[in-house]
């Protein structure tokens, strides 16, 4: 599949959608689809700081429980109140209504140096290649 | 679990193919400085015949022919040899952690069979597969809350037992908490409103003790509100868990730390125990520890697997919830058998004995002069009666009339020297109640 275009991605497979000086946080269909069932997601309090390429939560599927990496640094505004009852949403809306948090960045730019949808496109292929 | 001796050749042979000179080698990552050079100060090796010699010798140093009145967070109950018959079964005396469902049913269903007692026990909706102990599990429970509301003030009842208190204290030392104690009233209660003054909102938790170490059973009711208002947990400690057969269960506390000693384990050397968190549903991934879940296998039959184990340190070290990694199984075990024989109408009797028998020695005591009742609280088993002078010097005295006298207070607390911790249980009869009193009455009456 192509990636939508009107975001940008992380090697740690989340993605960023940045709406003036709010990143909208999640991660990409490729990795709800490696983690298999999501039973539980755990995610900051609104208030929290976040630093780029640091870990803010996990997301605990019946796997494995795995990191997620905020893409830019930031502070979070908001936490997607759905996913604490209905975690499984990350399976079946990953790129939607199943997004994680809403940070504050620190510096919009930060963003722009992140993979693009082509490129991310590109950079699943060559791991599905390599694997 | 069975254990294979090696011969010297076959060492060899495990070290050349890892590529390993010596035995040594093995703790190579180890700095030089660190490494044990003299040989172990331990004797042996012993033949068999001196191995049980030793320890008939040992056996002889018990004594027999006492009445105890000593509690203080160890309690002498009556136990079935049914529960040391079924927890001797090397099925569960050998086994190995219940790692690998299939082959373990028997000790996942045990441990399912447990955390559902302790649920039904404390009025909480989770309960894990054990503690090591009451003192490391109130501890764990005070990390939990620690982890949940994100704050590190934490407002202990000096009222708990001590030795609780200092196994908090040494996990908070290093580990940023900070620890501030409350203290008691005239009825043995916390002082509610030197609690009230401390409860500002950068407390995690408030940890109260019910039936507390003075035996008074604490009114958690009363608090709770303003704990949550405060947006902090509270975290109630039981160590005579007989008492939850009489007394309502700590049903509004947020996480229930207990001492499950009381359920069919000798008190012995003082241990083994078993410790007991239970809590919120909602709070079950900040749990430390194990749990048994109950599910379904693909053939539709109902089965147990160890669960949320992802919060173990075995599975990921540095995020795991504690640094606990096991349980104690066949103390658990042991308890879950014990509640099963008594039932809710067995316990309750029991409980219900316990609480008469020491209404009824508190009766005789204070009729002794110069012996007083301090804190005049609500109590279960336990109560302090305040003696006209050392209750250590009495209780040299007792022993001489083969009674282990009561708990002196003065041992941890220096405000209480004449003060004496008197535990009396469904075990302790009429007669050594009398024998008791009499007994304290000469005691009293010596010459100092």
């Amino acid at each position: 599949m192509a990636y939508p275009t009107d975001r940008r991605y992380t090697k740690e497979h989340e993605w960023v959608s940045v709406n003036g000086d709010i990143a909208t946080i999640g991660i990409t269909d490729y990795a709800q689809h490696e983690l298999g069932d999501v039973v539980f997601v755990e995610l900051p309090k609104p208030g929290a700081k976040v630093e780029a390429g640091k870990s803010f939560g996990t997301v605990e599927s019946v796997k494995a429980v795995s990191e997620i990496y905020a893409p830019a640094a930031g502070e979070v505004v908001e936490a997607n109140p759905e996913l604490q009852n209905t975690p499984e949403k990350l399976n079946s809306d990953p790129h939607g209504s199943a997004w994680l948090i809403k940070i504050k960045l620190a510096n919009a730019a930060d963003v722009n140096a992140l993979m693009d949808g082509p490129a991310y496109d590109a950079y699943i292929a060559d791991k599905a290649a390599s694997a | 679990m069975r254990y294979l001796p090696k011969s010297p050749a076959e060492r060899q042979d495990m070290l050349a193919s890892i590529g390993a000179k010596s035995i040594d080698d093995l703790f190579s990552s180890i700095p030089e400085r660190y490494r044990l050079r003299e040989a172990l100060n331990i004797p042996g090796p012993y033949s068999e015949a001196e191995v049980i010699q030793y320890f008939k010798a040992r056996a002889a140093e018990n004594s027999v022919g006492y009445s105890s009145f000593l509690g203080a967070g160890v309690y002498n109950h009556l136990r079935s040899v049914i529960t040391d018959t079924i927890i001797q079964r090397g099925e569960f005396l050998t086994s190995y952690t219940p790692y690998q469902a299939e082959i373990t049913q028997g000790t996942l269903q045990a441990i399912f069979e447990f955390q559902t007692l302790m649920c039904q026990l404390t009025g909480q909706e989770v309960a894990n597969a054990s503690m090591y102990d009451g003192s490391t599990a109130m501890t764990e429970a005070v990390l939990m809350a620690e982890r949940l509301t994100g704050r590190t003030r934490v407002l202990v009842a000096r009222s708990i037992h001590p030795e609780y208190r200092a196994v908090l204290r040494t996990y908070a030392k290093n580990c940023g908490l900070r620890v501030e104690e409350i203290p008691y009233t005239s009825s043995g209660a916390i002082d509610e409103r030197a609690l009230q003054a401390a409860l500002t909102n950068d407390v995690a938790a408030v940890v109260l003790q019910s039936p507390n170490f003075f035996g008074a059973i604490e009114s958690a009711e009363s608090v709770v509100d303003k704990i949550h208002a405060a947006g902090a947990l509270l975290v109630v400690t039981v160590t005579e868990g007989v008492s939850l057969g009489l007394l309502r269960p700590p049903a509004e506390a947020d996480i229930v730390a207990m001492e499950g000693q009381s359920f069919g384990l000798a008190p012995s050397y003082g241990g083994p125990f078993v410790g007991v968190i239970a809590s919120r549903d909602k709070f079950v991934r900040q749990m430390p520890g194990r749990l048994a879940g109950q599910t379904v296998d693909t053939q539709g039959n109902r089965g147990f697997v160890l669960t949320l184990a992802t919060r173990e340190q075995h599975i990921r070290r540095e995020k795991a919830t504690s640094n606990i990694c096991t349980n104690q199984a066949l103390c658990a075990l042991a308890a879950t058998v014990h509640l099963a024989l008594l039932g809710k109408e067995g316990l309750r009797e029991m409980a219900q004995q316990n609480h008469s028998k020491a209404q009824f020695a508190l009766s005789e005591l204070t009729k002794i002069p110069g012996v007083k009742r301090n804190f005049d609280g609500p109590f279960f088993n336990e109560f302090t009666l305040e003696f006209p002078r050392s209750v250590k010097m009495v209780n040299a005295q007792l022993l001489r009339d083969n009674i282990v006298g009561p708990y002196a207070l003065g041992t941890q607390y220096p405000e209480l020297t004449k003060h004496a911790l008197v535990c009396v249980t469904e075990t302790t009869t009429r007669t050594e109640i009398e024998k008791f009193a009499a007994a304290l009455r000469r005691a009293l009456e010596q010459p100092l």
